[in-house]
């Protein structure tokens, strides 16, 4: 039984260097800069392949003077990627579970969409708070409803990192526990949470996968809006 | 050559302290030192022309590693509060 299992969220420190500084920095080692050869190693040559890709998709329905933009999403993608999938090897500490640092990442970038939409072009990013075609008695609530949602959007990208991921970790280690609590008493019923635990971990790694995608799309879907 | 120009890996046991003390323990020279290490596991390992996942599994694997010793203080007191 875990005393607490909450303990894998806390940042633990040796020698007074937290943990999280190493977890921050070691993606930086997973991807090495481009050589100026015409055929690199594989491994460089896959990981262009996914940028080009990953880029292409989240800067096609923007436009021109979207692609400013370019260098902030592709590398914030890959780095909440890599972050996401580093923290499913065992003993790691993932930087993504702590609200702080979501927080961090969105509210910025979500403000500065919004104020790039508010000083380029006013008229057209307030007139996004009402949608075309309401009947007239419902504006005045459909534009506080409006507001409100634009008001909860860094909140609601922080938080849903935060606790997809955490979520995630929780139910591991929650399910591991059991796992092995039950496998001296009853066998079947531990491979049973064994088969439990080998999805639980096919669905980590997709949601690690595809709440970096969905943070980043999201932020490109408001800059859309506002560019 | 010279004690101090040799890489690491030609130094004999015996002259290991006399050359450690001839190492540059700047910042830039702890930098330099870091930088070229990286280099050449990188070019070792990762930048071969039929390269694997075993260049990248083992920067992986020494990352849990490191990450079990930065844990070791809380899980020594975890196993022995679980195992009292």
């Amino acid at each position: 039984m875990n005393l607490s299992f909450f303990d894998q969220f806390m940042s633990p420190s040796l020698l007074g260097i937290p943990l999280i500084l190493i977890s921050l920095l070691f993606p930086m080692l997973l991807f090495p800069s481009p050589n100026s050869r015409w055929i690199s190693n594989r491994y460089l040559t896959l990981q262009l392949w996914f940028l080009h890709f990953t880029t292409k998709q989240l800067l096609t329905p923007l436009n021109k003077k979207g692609h400013k933009w370019a260098l902030i999403l592709t590398s914030l993608m890959i780095f909440l990627l890599t972050i996401n999938l580093l923290g499913l090897l065992p003993y790691t500490f993932t930087p993504t579970t702590q609200l702080s640092m979501n927080m961090a990442l969105a509210f910025p970038l979500w403000l500065a969409t919004l104020l790039t939409g508010l000083r380029n072009q006013p008229t057209a990013s307030l007139g996004h708070l009402l949608p075309e075609g309401t009947p007239t008695p419902l504006i005045p609530a459909l534009i506080l409803i409006e507001t409100t949602s634009l008001l909860i959007r860094p909140l609601a990208l922080g938080v849903r990192l935060t606790a997809n991921l955490t979520a995630g970790h929780l139910l591991i280690q929650l399910i591991s526990t059991a796992t092995t609590a039950l496998l001296p008493i009853m066998p079947a019923v531990s491979f049973l949470t064994i088969t439990i635990l080998l999805l639980l971990t096919i669905l980590e790694v997709a949601v690690a996968m595809i709440q970096a995608y969905v943070f980043v799309l999201l932020l490109s879907l408001y800059l859309q809006e506002n560019i | 050559g010279p004690l101090s120009e040799r890489p690491l890996m030609e130094v004999r046991l015996g002259e290991l302290h006399t050359w450690i003390s001839t190492c540059d323990f700047s910042p830039q020279g702890l930098l330099g030192t870091v930088q070229k290490a990286w280099n050449s596991y990188y070019a070792k390992y990762i930048n071969v022309r039929k390269g694997g996942p075993a260049g990248i599994s083992m920067l992986l694997t020494g990352y849990c590693l490191l990450s079990y010793s930065w844990n070791y203080q809380h899980l020594k007191r975890y196993r022995w509060r679980k195992y009292h």
